[in-house]
This record gives structure tokens, sequence and C-alpha cells, in this order.
């Protein structure tokens, strides 16, 4: 349903009228054949693991998702209250595909499941989680990953 | 690093222009699409993950499938028969209680027949979080059962376990609600909902500002919000008939 004319108002003008940002240049990072990529899952879910800091209102941050994480353990604390959460109780793959990631390893049609993921809670202006995303693309290649999968909600 | 993305809203990637991203017609909150669907999820997560061996960009794919609705009832209902809503303000606090506590049993099948719950990111029970929520009905500030969080903040966390304990607890019984006919149910029909409506007005005359901004931005879902004036007039007849 995510298409702005199927959004009843006032949902639909909100959305339309968010600013968007042109990122600057192109950029194009490449790495090996998919079947050799090692693939990490970032979300924008507001994900934690239970126990773990709560997301405030206009975080920046990021939490740290280990890859061998059970469903059980990963929880949400994002502030919005304009997403389907129904989906995600019911089954934590709809938002964070982790099970897909683990079975496509197994499969051999990726290299690897990164040892690490992360979330950010999406509700910030973007400029503000600049400097965090780029100390996170350096852990990123610390766990020598070479495919980051970005997932909204 | 190399990227790859789901785009949930088409018009906002055509404008940023990122490396790779594969839009998909599903409701936000479901960026693969459906729950409880592994192959579909596979399909999705195998078409982002495509993009990587794309030679140039940027690239924007648009993924060809709505998402499965097998197994979604029509005409969902909770198995859980309330009482009808009141709008005595202490009538709705014994309702509300009364309400978790009818929801209690079926919360354990939930958790017995999925083995997890999404419950918890107060760290505070169920009953706890609900008298601190409905505390807000008469006072500005009730005591709170978590100091090392402000006021807002706890208040946030508490009214999304609450909605996730009551609708995890309606979704135990056998198939599958839509996410609209389940919120439907949790803002129209629960005593839960009634009470985080009727607080909205409340809170945003609170002396804090983050309450404010809470209830201004984070309290009531966009799509429910009609409901704020349906219940603003509700409670004008009344007035005006007493």
């Amino acid at each position: 349903m995510a298409r702005l004319t199927d959004f009843a108002e006032p949902m639909r003008s909100h959305l339309a009228g968010l600013p968007c940002q042109r990122l600057d240049g192109a950029p194009w990072a490449t790495g090996p054949a998919l079947a050799e990529r090692r693939v990490a899952l970032i979300s924008t879910a507001g994900l934690q693991r239970r126990g773990d800091r709560e997301f405030a209102i206009g975080a920046v941050d990021y939490r740290v998702i280990p890859g061998d994480i059970a469903a059980g353990d990963l929880i949400m604390s994002h502030v919005s209250t304009n997403f389907d959460r129904v989906g995600f109780q019911q089954d934590w793959n709809v938002m964070f595909p982790l099970d897909r990631l683990r079975e496509m390893a197994a499969a051999g049609k990726i290299g690897s499941v990164a040892a690490y993921h992360y979330s950010f809670m999406g509700a910030t202006e973007p400029e503000a989680m600049e400097s965090t995303a780029h100390q996170l693309a350096g852990l990123l290649k610390q766990d020598r990953v070479d495919a980051a999968f970005l997932v909204p909600v | 690093m190399p990227t790859t993305q789901v785009s949930l809203i088409r018009e906002h990637t055509e404008t940023m222009r990122p490396p790779r991203a594969l839009w998909v017609p599903f409701e936000l909150g479901r960026p693969l699409g459906a729950p409880d669907a592994p192959e579909f999820q596979h399909r999705v997560l195998g078409a982002a993950l495509a993009l990587l061996e794309a030679e140039s960009g940027p690239v924007l794919v648009d993924f060809p499938d709505e998402a499965p609705d097998a197994g979604i009832i029509e005409g969902w209902a909770c198995p859980v028969s309330f009482p009808a809503p009141a709008t005595d303000d202490d009538d709705l606090v014994s309702l509300l209680l009364r309400e978790v506590e009818q929801l209690g049993p079926w919360h354990d099948l939930w958790l017995e027949a999925r083995g997890r719950t999404t419950v918890g990111a107060s760290r505070v029970d169920i009953d706890a979080g609900a008298r601190f929520m409905a505390g807000f009905l008469d006072q500005t500030s009730p005591s709170r059962p978590r100091e090392d969080v402000s006021s807002a903040e706890l208040m946030k966390l508490v009214l999304e376990d609450i909605k996730a304990f009551y609708l995890e607890a309606a979704l135990a019984q056998p198939g599958d609600a839509t996410a609209v006919a389940a919120a439907d149910w949790f803002w129209g029909e629960t005593t839960a909902g009634r009470i985080m409506l009727t607080l909205n007005p409340i809170l945003e005359d609170h002396p804090d500002e983050a309450m404010r901004f809470l209830a201004k931005f984070l309290l009531v879902p966009r799509a429910q919000q009609y409901r704020l004036e349906a219940l603003a007039g509700d409670l004008a007849g009344t007035e005006g008939s007493v």
C-alpha cells in the first residue's frame, strides 16, 4: 500500500511534504559476486536487544544487534506511531530478515552473514546522523562486510 | 560500502537517488511484505540483493507483486468481548484494568504459540504501565514506575508496550488480521485506545514540553486522528445532556 496515492489524509500530505535531500554525487561502491558477499542488515526501525538502552526522542545513535541474536531478544523502541508493528509482532523477518539471510548463506546464495547488524531510529534529520553513519561504515569494514542491506519502515 | 535497500515511498527515493533501491508496494512497517511468508520474503530479499550486481547506477527497480494476503480473515474480530466503553474517567481506569486482566490468558497463549513477545521496551509490567498511563487523565505527573528516563519517554514506551500487549493477545486466535483491521480494533473498540484518544487533548496542554510534543506527534497515528474529532463530539454531547 506504500503508494502516496493510497494513503488517506493527513498521512498522504505529511509524506508528500517530507523534505528529502538529494545526495551529492553518485556514490558507487562495488564488490565481488553476491555468492561471495558478507551481508549486514541496517534497519531504521528503532530495533534493540531486550534490556539495551531504548531509543530516545531525536536519537541519532544506533544499537548493535549480534548476528546470533534470538528472535525473542529483539524488541523495538521507535517513537513513531505511524507504521504497522503487527507484522513485526508476528514475524521479525518482515522487518529484520535475519532468518532469511541465514538461509541464503546456508544455501550458498550469499557468502556469509555479518557478525553484527545495526539499527537506527529513522525519525531524526538524516543530516544529524551523518557522522554516526561514517563511524558505522568503519565498523562494517572491520567485520569484512561488503554488502549493507538498508531496511526502512 | 556497497549498499542496497528497500524503498517504501518511491517519490522520496527518486529525489534522494541512493545507489541501489528496490521499491516495494507494501505497507509502512512491512518492508519484506508480509509476516509468516518466508518464500515471499526470500523473493523480496533476493531482488534487493541482486541489485548489488548492477554494473552502474543509481538503480531504482520496482518489485512487481503486492504482498500476499493468504490467511487473512475478512471481517476479523477480536476474540475477547469487552463491555461498552465508559465516558467517566474513573470508569475508564477500572475498565482498562479489567481489559488487561481479560487479555492476560490470550497473551499467554500468544507466548506459547509464538515463543516470543515484542512487549518489554518500557521494562514496566502491563498493569503498572496501564496505571501510569491512566494517571495522566487527572494528574499532571503521576508517580512513575521507572526513574531513569523522563516521564515523556517512559510514557511513549508504555504506550507502545500496551498496544503490543493488546494486539499480540488479540491475534493469538488462529488467522491473521490485516494491519488496518488490528489498528481499527485497538483504536475503535478498546478502553486502552479510548484512554489514549482522551489523553491527546490533555497532554497537548501539559506543562512538560516533551509531553506536549508526544501528544502532537507520537500518540495517535495520523490514520486514526479522525477519531479525536468524533470523541470531542461525544464528550460535548455528554456534557450538554447533563
